[in-house]
């Protein structure tokens, strides 16, 4: 199957001596033995440790935990996905998809003005200016990031500072007063989780916008231009359809990141539990692996139809 | 490219997203200097170097960071070996099977890191494989790999074949041809790819909180003072330090790869 991507003529004639210069030369006429040994090590790598850690996890989903004695049954059955479905998990699945999706649709909202920004009216300084202003952020100590916002939410720190000094103290407090979305203080409400999610995922939201914004050519939006459209009805009618392969590049990003994050509710917000803390927690003080493992197929799956959607929606060309 | 000014909300709508990015990280700047030691009180009561020296002294904040460093530094050569080769194979053939080995790479990133962690944790149990340094080291390549390969295969592509040719016609060998032509040619790719993964490395907690064991990474430091906090000023100290030398990688890649196609940070 394989095959040079180009076809390359013979190499010219010259002494060539030594076992180096030999093998190269069989590697040569042979570049299927060239392409073996350039793959098989990542393959071997990638493969054994982490497809096969990735199956055996898979596996011990379908055994179950004895409820006496706490040893793991290794038998097939499908008893821990049933357990899944008790209305407890149930609440931690629904409880972590919708905040993927809040956080996901928020993070669309903010990210798209700074990637338009930086894709059409951004150039030379600024053009580095933002491409590093969203760089930066993205690679920080994500943990960093996690306790930024813990200064920042706290009921002593500086966000009700801020508010207290331009009088508006007393909107965070009816806010917080809110049931659902409210608690004792900002860190420990799901508003905190949500805008701590939002905050770190945000720059894997504004890249593929902002790839898939310069991508449009310039002249489609003349021609809008000239055919009569008014600058709204150009971006509505042009470039918004133009940039949505990039929103759901990103969305991807901070769909997944956060469906198994664990993390972040566990530092900022209240004690109801996520995915990602419910995996942690059965696989550790718990014991129960088999649940644990059933618990990380929901993600799993969750993604894959996620991402079988967003390919056809043609979003994988934006990434 | 229009030529007409951005509308002011636009303007207004990216500054504020520019400043909610980093208004955050500029605070953890701030703290690291107040005189407060029990809450997060703002604006600080006072100013102090005094928790610099504090957190120097502390021989577990250095321990966690020569850890951190070693695992960084074995995994990014790790990583830097097979996502090359993995790269080159990808740029120079078409084979069957070449989707699926893109997309192979792609996945210990693009799923949850607490599903590659526990399926690694669960494995080690497995096969009895008592946690170490390099069980570490084993999660940490295994994302690595993606980002090397990402800056790598970006500039295999554009390293015309031409080039390739003239040195066989010229008279060198195949290892020749890769030393002193291949190798030149993508080595601030590689470079960047390096720095990039080391970042990746020197921060990830979430697969190390499953692959290792009693040992501490800076971030495992850093997540215990989170939840179980200890001497506040000086998790500040060390927060502000972790900012500063994560902040020089990405200058530094992003200098590598200016004027090239490259997106250095792109598919973190």
């Amino acid at each position: 199957m394989a095959e040079a991507a180009a076809p390359l003529p013979q190499p010219a004639a010259g002494p060539r001596d030594g076992p180096l210069s030999r093998l190269s030369d069989a590697l040569w006429r042979r570049p299927r033995v060239l392409l073996v040994l350039l793959l098989l090590p990542p393959i071997l790598w990638l493969g054994v440790i982490y497809l096969g850690a990735l199956f055996a996890l898979l596996a011990q989903s379908f055994f179950s935990i004895d409820e006496f004695s706490g040893v793991i049954v290794r038998e097939p059955t499908l008893k821990t996905y049933g357990e899944l479905l008790t209305p407890a998990n149930l609440d931690i699945i629904r409880r972590t998809v919708l905040t993927a999706a809040l956080v996901t649709a928020a993070a669309a909202v903010v990210a798209f003005p700074i990637a338009y920004f930086a894709a059409r009216y951004a150039r030379g300084r600024w053009k580095a200016v933002f491409y590093l202003g969203i760089m930066l952020p993205l690679w920080s100590s994500y943990l960093v990031k996690v306790y930024s916002w813990k200064l920042i939410l706290a009921k002593e720190g500086i966000l009700t500072w801020a508010l207290d000094s331009v009088g508006l103290l007393w909107l965070l407090e009816a806010w917080l007063a809110l049931p659902g979305v409210g608690g004792n203080s900002l860190s420990t409400s799901p508003t905190g989780t949500f805008l701590v999610f939002l905050y770190v995922w945000l720059p894997f939201m504004i890249l593929p916008i902002q790839a898939s914004l310069e991508r449009v050519p310039v002249s489609m939006l003349e021609a809008s231009g000239d055919l009569g459209a008014r600058p709204d009805q150009t971006f509505r009618h042009v470039i918004l359809p133009l940039a949505m392969p990039g929103v759901i590049a990103g969305s991807i990003f901070t769909f997944s990141l956060t469906l198994g994050d664990y993390i972040i509710p566990q530092i900022v917000g209240t004690s109801a539990r996520f995915i990602g803390l419910a995996v942690y927690q059965h696989q550790g003080t718990a014991g129960n692996i088999p649940l644990a493992a059933a618990f990380a197929v929901v993600p799993i799956v969750i993604m894959g139809l996620y991402l079988w959607w967003a390919k056809r929606q043609g979003a994988f060309d934006a990434l | 490219m229009t030529g007409q000014p951005a509308p002011l909300w636009l303007k207004l709508a990216a500054g504020a997203g520019l400043l909610f990015l980093h208004v955050p990280l500029l605070l953890i700047f701030a703290y690291a200097f107040t005189t407060e030691e029990q809450s997060y009180q703002w604006p600080p009561p006072g100013l102090t170097l005094r928790w610099f020296e504090v957190a120097w002294n502390r021989p577990d904040v250095w321990q966690a960071l020569s850890l951190s460093l070693r695992v960084a530094a074995i995994s990014t050569a790790i990583a830097l070996v097979l996502g090359t080769l993995c790269a080159a194979a990808m740029a120079r053939f078409r084979f069957f099977g070449r989707e699926a080995i893109s997309l192979l790479v792609i996945l210990p990133i693009a799923l949850p890191g607490i599903i590659t962690g526990i399926s690694l944790r669960s494995a080690f149990n497995l096969a009895d494989i008592p946690f170490s340094f390099w069980t570490i080291v084993l999660g940490h390549a295994t994302f690595c790999v993606v980002v090397v390969y990402n800056n790598a295969v970006a500039r295999f592509r554009r390293t015309s074949a031409s080039l390739i040719e003239a040195s066989m016609d010229l008279g060198a060998n195949g290892f020749q041809t890769f030393r002193h032509v291949i190798l030149p040619n993508v080595a601030t790719a590689l470079l960047a790819g390096g720095m990039l993964a080391f970042a990746l490395s020197f921060d990830e907690v979430i697969v190390t909180t499953f692959t290792a064991g009693q040992q501490q990474t800076l971030p495992i430091w850093m997540l215990e003072e989170l939840v179980r906090p200890r001497q506040r000023p000086v998790t500040n100290v060390v927060a502000m330090v972790v900012v500063l030398v994560t902040f020089l990688p990405i200058l530094a890649a992003y200098y590598l790869t200016r004027g090239t196609d490259t997106v250095a940070g792109q598919g973190k």
